[in-house]
């Protein structure tokens, strides 16, 4: 056995798997966390991590240490690597958005669901890549440049490319995508995504990994930077169902800090081993045979439904009507939220201020166009438009009124006995960067969301499983959506699909692992700004 | 929001430096306090100096909208104290600074205080409300929105009563009232400073994210005497109520004025909107000014512009404000971080799994409101027998009617006797050093101690008048001891006054004689030689008896 794959073995563990080992004293909390650091620096040209903190995660991992060797862990997340993508705040860390505003921007606080992970003994290893402020769905679109999808450095799509692995690589997914790659690239074993109309499910479903979006308000947005408030939602991210409901076990709750949250149900401590799947009935929505949507990936989504068929789960074919509505009324919605939100910087109190100041007004148009890209500037003027007085009825209204019938659409299907759906999570399999690039931002966010967003519109819990590879060796995905705070049952059939299929975990091609540390990336890795 | 602020400190002074010479811009003139606003009668003529025949004379037409700081410890939507005076930026959250990431949590003492407000002026209050976002730049608002509620506000519909003096003598009461549009809460801004030697502007976010209530009145009101009326009424209410310190120098209250001119039955005219306006004196200046200005622009053909206009405290003008970016479009949208706010009628109305303590109950609330002004003064009429202009002067006057009923406790005189004392002495003389009734020199109980010197007879009324004065200037000394060093005391020594009375009677023998004659009317003129004589240290009753007695 390598030595890498030696590293793998323990990092390509479960976290309830690894967190026996640190419990059994098989492995410690710091060589845990060195061997993800090592991991992270190994797996640098994916670019996955903005920001890491070695210093500040060993010492977490040697007080993480001390209370496994005494035999008092926390909980089963003590002395867990894990990774945040970099629009949750972190006290005395970076979070940068990926974009030019907030560079060096070093937030005094928190996030609630970061906190609450630091708090269960969770060691933070680094901040996360994303498309700039989470607005694109290919983690293409952030100042530090786009996420690799690991899998595009797997034995299996360097065996099929004739391309040098620099040209010819995949994209992740997004805008959650740096958290995704480093799931999926076992340099964390749960990372923080965010999911606003598919953040976390898309980069999920295309890097291989189990991405859960809870029902909204069950996870606090507290220290969130939002894109759209109405439908934010952090996204968990792991490698297997379990190990997504332990988090959301340990996330969820009621937040005094946001008022939208809800008290959460009451959770089991862990999903049920044995579980009649006859017991549920499996809704496939005619609308989501949509169009581009690949062959490959509907040979998942039918062979899936045909498990549950042979099961004997009930698989019935339902109708959402207004979902073909989701896209531009998300987009109407989506632009206003983000041109208020984004009124905040000014250059006044943080973030990047231009050296413009022959006039306030002067001042704050040049820091804006600096600190923004193209992405976020486009939906900031969109959403203005939208919200000027004499277009208010006509947009945003409009789209509040349709997103309450596609909200009503899920429900007449969950009150009519459906239990959960199931639904492919993208049209197709992780694009080549290449490709990708060719279109623009908006047109991609309206292709790629068509199958998660709707869940966002009606605030519902949604699951991304992987469940095989394509034939050019990029993992494929399929989404089961759940009703409002039924998020367990929704995880305990998720469970029941994960056993059945067994889908394997990322191997590195050779030659990917003796890549030269790019110089800007190695910039970047300190791991406190300012 | 618990969160401490002195990260957010740290980070804003490394940003922005602070000279000494920014504190100065926070001196407030504390001179300038309104005394009897009922009498301060409209210098400006509100007649058009051109009539024409025909037509029926303009008039004035006066809405007013109202921002009244809500009085609570922490900010509307976040745990920050609320403090005047404070050290800059010392009182900022995260939330109230705009750090990405924060949200608002709404603070239930504001909502009660708005719903509290809303009681008083016979509102009603929506079950639910809800929150919005009022989108425009400015370096004093961090967001660059402000969470105000503009479709569904927590109260509609309301009534403000408030009284007016008319006739010659400014003493007839005549009561009218004005409709509260509706009550809405919304945050306050911060404040910026401009600096103008350095050409930089210095942000204080200290009133950021503190509460606000605007209340909208209707315009209803015809001139400055009748907004300054209801602005005094509703200060006093919102006092009473706690919900606002309503000090208008120190920006607790902001009155912006909607001022327009038409003839009655005609449309209304095109209205201009006052700023500006720090005291009840002031707003009553500027919307006189703007009204005869408004008639003036129209009598010489030309027309008035819907435009924002300062008012000028040194020349008594209003003066078009600079225009700073045209028409605003506030592009509302519903705050999406604030679910609807629920108030509910009473404990029972509360749903099951709400903690009735968590919620705003208005049964609980009506509960607790206090006596309002107008229901003061008709007590003090009732119980004391004082007239009903008295009883304005009573309660207007912040501190008076305590004042007032202690003295009258504490003697046994009629309370129809000790209200001249209160009114004529002891405000005639605050009022003339510009002193507010809790900085008088004399203290309820040593007036009282005077009033019963004169009742039980050891010192006559005019003296007393004469020792308030002495009182004033040396509050450190005892009635007693300024009676007894000036030698003020009452001369009861029967034998003592025959002596001076027969004095007085030697001295004007020709006056003897007229009186004698059968002209009584003369015997007064020589009571007031024995008053003369005697400093006023006798009773008139007795000096007359005696007189009278002598002469016959």
């Amino acid at each position: 056995m390598s030595a890498s794959s030696a590293a793998n073995a323990m990092l390509g563990l479960s976290i309830r798997e690894v967190s026996q080992a640190l419990r059994d004293g098989r492995v410690s909390a710091t060589e845990l966390c060195k061997k993800c650091i090592n991991q992270i620096q190994r797996t640098h040209y994916l670019n996955a991590y903005i920001t890491i903190t070695e210093e500040m995660a060993m010492e977490q991992a040697q007080r993480a240490d001390n209370r496994l060797r005494t035999g008092k862990p926390l909980g089963p997340l003590d002395g867990i690597p894990f990774s945040v993508k970099d629009n949750f705040c972190t006290d005395n860390i970076k979070t940068t958005c990926a974009s030019n505003m907030l560079k060096g921007y070093v937030p005094p606080f928190n996030a609630t669901v970061v906190q609450k992970l630091l708090d269960q003994g969770a060691v933070l290893v680094g901040k996360t890549n994303l498309d700039e402020f989470a607005m694109g769905s290919g983690s293409a679109d952030g100042v530090f440049g786009p996420v690799r999808n690991p899998w595009s450095y797997a034995t299996q799509y360097r065996e099929q490319s004739k391309e040098d692995p620099d040209s010819d690589w995949a994209i992740t997914g997004g805008s959650s995508g740096g958290s995704a790659a480093a799931v999926a690239s076992l340099s964390s074993f749960l990372a923080l995504g965010s999911d606003t109309g598919g953040s976390t499910r898309n980069p999920g479903s295309l890097c291989g990994v189990v991405a859960l979006k809870p029902s909204y308000g069950l996870l606090s947005r507290h220290g969130l930077i939002p894109l759209v408030n109405s439908m934010d939602v952090p996204g968990i991210m792991t490698r297997s169902v379990h190990d997504a409901a332990t988090v959301l076990r340990i996330l969820q709750g009621r937040d005094e800090r946001d008022s939208t949250t809800v008290q959460a149900p009451d959770t089991p401590p862990s999903l049920p081993e044995h579980f009649d799947i006859r017991d549920i009935c499996v809704g496939i929505p005619k609308e989501y045979h949509a169009p581009g949507l690949s062959k490959d990936i509907l040979a998942q989504w039918s062979r899936v439904a045909d498990m549950f068929e042979q099961a004997g789960a009930r698989v019935q074919e339902v109708s959402l009507p207004h979902t073909q509505h989701s896209i531009v009324c998300y987009h109407v919605l989506c632009c206003c939220e983000v041109a208020s939100n984004m009124a905040r910087f000014d250059g006044l109190e943080y973030g990047h201020r231009s050296a413009v100041d022959s006039s306030t007004d002067a001042m704050y148009a040049t820091t804006r166009h600096e600190g923004f890209n193209n992405v976020v500037r486009r939906r900031i003027l969109s959403g203005n438009y939208f919200l000027l007085k004499s277009n208010y009825e006509r947009y945003f209204v409009k789209a509040q009124q349709t997103r309450r019938l596609i909200t009503e659409d899920f429900k007449t299907i969950f009150r009519s006995g459906i239990d959960v759906l199931l639904t492919p999570t993208t049209l197709s399999d992780a694009a080549r960067y290449s490709d990708f690039i060719q279109e623009d931002n908006r047109t991609r966010s309206a292709q790629e969301d068509v199958f998660t967003q709707p869940v966002n519109m009606a605030g519902l819990p949604a699951v991304t499983v992987p469940t095989a590879l394509s034939p050019r060796g990029l993992p494929i995905g399929l989404q089961l959506i759940g009703q409002t705070l039924q998020d367990w049952k929704l995880l305990t059939v998720a469970h029941w699909i994960e056993k059945q299929l067994n889908f394997p975990l990322v191997c590195f091609h050779e030659d990917s692992n003796k890549r030269e540390l790019d110089h800007s990336v190695r910039e970047r890795t300190h791991t406190v700004g300012l | 929001m618990a969160a401490s602020s002195s990260g957010y400190y740290k980070m804003l002074f490394s940003l922005r430096k602070y000279t000494n010479k920014s504190q100065s811009l926070y001196l407030i003139d504390t001179n300038f306090v309104i005394r009897t606003i009922w009498t301060s009668g409209s210098k400006y003529q509100l007649k058009p100096k051109v009539q024409t025949k025909s037509l029926p004379q303009m008039v004035g037409v006066v809405g007013l909208e109202i921002h009244a700081q809500i009085q609570s410890t922490s900010k509307l939507f976040s745990g920050s104290h609320v403090g005047f005076l404070a050290p800059p930026n010392s009182l900022v959250s995260h939330f109230d600074a705009s750090l990405p990431g924060t949200l608002p949590v709404l603070n239930r003492r504001c909502v009660e205080a708005a719903v509290l407000t809303g009681l008083a002026f016979n509102c009603t209050i929506n079950r639910k409300s809800l929150f919005d976002r009022k989108h425009y730049f400015y370096a004093d608002m961090p967001a660059g929105y402000q969470i105000t509620q503009q479709r569904l506000p927590i109260a509609v519909d309301g009534t403000l009563v408030y009284s007016l003096f008319e006739g010659r003598r400014k003493n007839q009461v005549v009561t009218k009232s004005v409709k509260i549009k509706q009550i809405q809460l919304e945050q306050d801004s911060g404040k910026s400073l401009h600096d103008n030697e350095q050409s930089q502007t210095l942000i204080d976010l200290n009133r950021a994210g503190v509460g606000l209530m605007e209340l909208v009145m209707e315009p209803e009101m015809c001139c400055g005497e009748e907004a300054a009326a209801a602005v005094r009424e509703l200060q006093l209410i919102l006092q009473a109520l706690g919900t606002c310190q309503g000090n208008m120098a120190e920006g607790q209250l902001r009155v912006d004025a909607n001022v327009s001119v038409h003839r009655p039955g005609e449309p209304m005219g095109v209205r201009t909107e006052v700023k500006n306006i720090n005291s009840v004196r002031h707003m009553a200046k500027a919307i006189d000014y703007e009204i005869q200005r408004q008639m003036e622009v129209l009598q010489s053909g030309g027309t008035v512009l819907n435009e924002t206009r300062a008012f000028d405290s040194k020349s008594g003008n209003t003066i078009p404000m600079r225009d700073k970016e045209g028409l605003q479009d506030y592009r509302f949208m519903p705050e999406p971080n604030l679910p609807p706010l629920f108030v509910y009628e009473s404990e029972a109305s509360v749903p099951a799994g709400v903690d009735s303590a968590q919620v705003v109950v208005i049964d609980r609330l009506s509960a607790q409101l206090p006596e309002l002004p107008s229901v003061r003064r008709t007590r003090l009429v009732e119980t004391y027998g004082v007239l009903r202009e008295h009883s304005f002067m009573l309660v207007n006057e912040d501190g008076l009617m305590d004042y007032f009923e202690s003295v009258v406790q504490m003697t046994k005189v009629e309370p129809r006797k000790v209200i001249g004392w209160v009114m004529n002495e002891l405000m005639g003389n605050l009022n003339l050093q510009n002193r507010k009734v809790s900085q008088s020199p004399i203290s309820p109980c040593a007036l009282a101690e005077l009033i019963n010197l004169v009742e039980s007879g050891h010192i006559s009324s005019s003296t007393a008048k004469q020792v308030f004065q002495e009182m004033w200037k040396a509050p450190e000394k005892t009635v007693g001891q300024i009676v007894k060093e000036q030698d003020l005391w009452m001369i009861n020594d029967k034998e003592e006054l025959r002596k001076i009375c027969q004095k007085i009677v030697d001295r004007h023998t020709e006056e003897v004689q007229i009186i004698r004659g059968g002209n009584k009317k003369v015997l007064n003129k020589l009571m007031g030689e024995v008053q003369r004589e005697t400093k006023g240290r006798t009773d008139p009753v007795q000096v007359k008896d005696i007189l009278e007695e002598m002469i016959s």
